[in-house]
């Protein structure tokens, strides 16, 4: 009987040469005359073990890592596919503390089964929650998603249930459900994980919400800098159809959905969700007013389900398992898990999915091990490009929405960027400005043109040119930023800007003293 | 590749996709994936088959980072700007890169062999700095790492 040995197929792992490590695997134990069944599964989250190769030994997953080609000929030697003692073996990878810790409902796959592997997916409790949606009344299954009190994983955390009820209540023939996989925001990686490491728990995510709320056609809008996620979806799109989980009779249901992938082609502002819309229907991708809410008009101007992916792929656990069993995990108004996603300056980087709650210190420390340079971590940039910039003295917030907006930062999308003490905040604001002019849209005046005087203005601060008078002027500037844009984009630039002016006043020449405003 | 096969392919592409929902990104993709770039002659055909004015379509290329409308060379190494990258050290090999290949952002080797774009996160930060070339992504990039790519890609 041959051996299965499980590499991971995930773009990130594959990076940093897992491909090369599975070829050389392929290689020695062809040329030592032994077989094994080579799987490429999705990454386990722990990158810095990767590429992770793991064996399965008495029913139970041995991990060895980070294992590179010239580990290959010692790992046969010391008999890994036996899961024997070698310099690189990590014992069980389930035991492994980084994983251990964590709570692994909308990830519960990733790592384990073959990607594109439909029978993995169903032998390891897939489809469950889309055969109980089959047998509830659509206001039922909406009712669940509520009751789960999941909040739209995106960033922007308005509550799912609410979203779908309202697209439900409105009148139409013709509905969609849009997939927000324009994942944009630096610092995050969930999403491409989910779609490369489970893409069918996406898509089973939204062939409930299609039926939930009488939507028959799904677009899942990807990211042009994915092309591991674009391929591992066609793949597992084609197998659903085959398997009449997608088409015109979803599993003799009489229900019909359709699913398309749609790629975007590298605007950070087509993940806004009208800007996206916009995008899909083939425009540039301009910033809509709302109202109309895309619930009510949306796509072609059709009522509209727009979710995000971990949203979206969150779904299928809930119908499976009940809204109250997710609603049992987090703390306040945010409840269930939270997919993490610990990048940039630290030791163990890596995804870590865990109930609400947890602090941002334990995050950092705890699973991420502190910085990868040793060097003290001076900020953490959380929620992406247009979260604020998080001081030392904030790490002990709870990873909770609320308890975040009360520090005037943000949990968004859960992605963690740390910094170490050589980096130069003031830099790091003028950078934001810089950011947000080339991604603008040019629909709102005070993010077109605001942002491009922010530059300049961030050039003067740092050259010591009017110092003080333009920190005032920088901090007018982001008054009108935030309070005159429709969207994120140029209504959040000012966090990261702020936040850095505010908790690092000496980057930018200031004494607090003369900072004060 | 010859006027005429440029003007068949787009054809095909456009008769292919035009009457998808919101055909016009995917014949986009459809005609830079094929031809590596979006030629200004091929804008009259996509407008007229979609019923759109030259504008229009011209205003959507441009209006999206990642459609160019200039031949690319025959590598393109998109390098990661973003916060995560700059955390471990991009802005010295963003300095470094250009250098070697000795051209700045947007621009093309004179040899044509690279051209060189910013990207603004690959998803790949767990295993910061990282860029992309081609649909090879690489991670944990440091400045001899980059030399030994480039040099195995034929600079």
């Amino acid at each position: 009987m041959s051996i299965t040995v499980y590499i991971s197929g995930d773009s990130s792992a594959i990076s940093i040469g897992a491909d090369r490590t599975a070829a050389a695997i392929a290689n020695e134990a062809a040329q030592r005359g032994v077989a094994i069944n080579l799987v490429r599964n999705g990454s386990r989250g722990m990158y810095w073990l990767e590429p992770l190769v793991e064996v399965v030994v008495n029913n139970e997953r041995v991990a060895y890592g980070a294992v590179n080609p010239s580990d290959v000929a010692s790992l046969f030697d010391a008999d890994f596919l036996n899961g024997k003692a070698h310099a690189l073996l990590l014992g069980a990878t389930e035991e492994i503390p980084y994983f251990k810790k964590q709570q692994r409902l909308t990830f519960a796959r990733v790592g384990i089964t073959d990607p594109i592997s439909l029978d993995d997916y169903i032998a390891h409790d897939g489809y469950r929650g889309l055969k109980n949606a089959i047998g509830m009344s659509q206001a039922d299954v909406v009712k669940h998603v509520t009751d789960s009190g999941l909040r739209g994983r995106g960033g922007a955390a308005f509550p799912t249930g609410i979203k779908w009820n309202t697209v439900l209540n409105t009148p139409s023939e013709q509905k969609y459900i849009i997939c927000n996989a324009d994942e944009g925001d630096s610092g995050t990686f969930s999403d491409r994980m989910i779609m490369e490491g489970d893409p069918f728990v996406l898509i089973e995510g939204m062939t409930i919400a299609g039926l939930a709320v009488g939507a028959n056609q799904g677009f899942i809008y990807l990211r042009v800098e994915y092309p591991h996620a674009h391929k591992a979806l066609n793949a597992a799109i084609a197998k659903a159809y085959e398997a009449g989980y997608l088409g015109d009779n979803i599993q003799g249901s009489g229900k019909k959905f359709d699913l398309e992938v749609r790629l975007g082609a590298g605007a950070y502002v087509c993940g806004e969700e009208t800007s996206l819309m916009e995008s899909l229907e083939g425009k540039r991708g301009l910033v809509r007013f709302k109202p109309p809410l895309p619930a009510i008009s949306g796509l072609f101007g059709q009522p509209t389900v727009v979710n995000n992916v971990i949203s979206l792929a969150s779904v299928p656990v809930i119908l499976d398992k009940g809204g109250e069993y997710y609603r049992d995990f987090g703390m306040g108004r945010s409840r269930g898990t939270l997919p993490l996603q610990l990048a940039g300056n630290l030791k163990h980087t890596g995804l870590v999915e865990i109930a609400f709650g947890m602090t941002l210190r334990e995050l950092l420390y705890d699973f991420g091990g502190g910085s990868a340079t040793g060097r003290p971590i001076k900020a953490v940039q959380v929620g992406g490009p247009l979260g604020a910039f998080v001081p030392e003295s904030q790490f002990d917030t709870p990873l909770d929405y609320e308890a975040f907006a009360a520090n005037w930062t943000v949990l968004g999308h859960g992605g963690v960027v740390a910094f170490d003490d050589t980096m130069n905040m003031a830099e790091m604001a003028r950078y934001a400005m810089e950011f947000c002019a080339i991604e603008s849209c040019g629909k709102c005046t005070p993010c077109r043109i605001g942002s491009t005087r922010g530059i300049e203005v961030m050039d003067d601060i740092i050259n010591n040119v009017d110092r003080e008078k333009n920190v005032v002027l920088l901090r007018s500037l982001c008054d009108t930023l935030l309070n005159g844009s429709l969207c994120a984009l140029g209504g959040m630039t000012p966090y990261p800007v702020l936040s850095a002016l505010n908790h690092f006043p000496e980057d930018f020449g200031l004494t607090s003293h003369t900072n004060a405003a | 590749m010859t006027e005429s096969t440029i003007t068949e392919t787009v054809q095909t592409i456009i008769a292919e996709l035009k009457n998808k929902q919101g055909a016009l990104l995917p014949i986009l993709h459809g005609v830079q994936d094929a031809l590596g770039y979006i030629p200004a002659d091929s804008v009259p055909a996509i407008a007229e088959a979609l019923n759109l004015s030259r504008a229009e379509v011209h205003g959507v290329i441009s209006f999206y980072h990642y459609f160019r409308d200039t031949p690319p060379g025959k590598h393109t190494v998109h390098l990661c700007r973003a916060e995560s990258c700059q955390s471990m050290g991009s802005n010295a090999l963003e300095d470094h890169v250009k250098a070697k290949l000795g051209i700045d952002y947007h621009e093309t080797t004179a040899d044509g062999q690279f051209s060189l774009e910013p990207v603004y996160c690959l998803g790949n930060c767990a295993c910061s700095p990282a860029m992309q070339i081609g649909s090879d992504i690489y991670g944990r990039v440091s400045v001899a790492a980059f030399d030994d790519i480039i040099n195995d890609l034929g600079a």
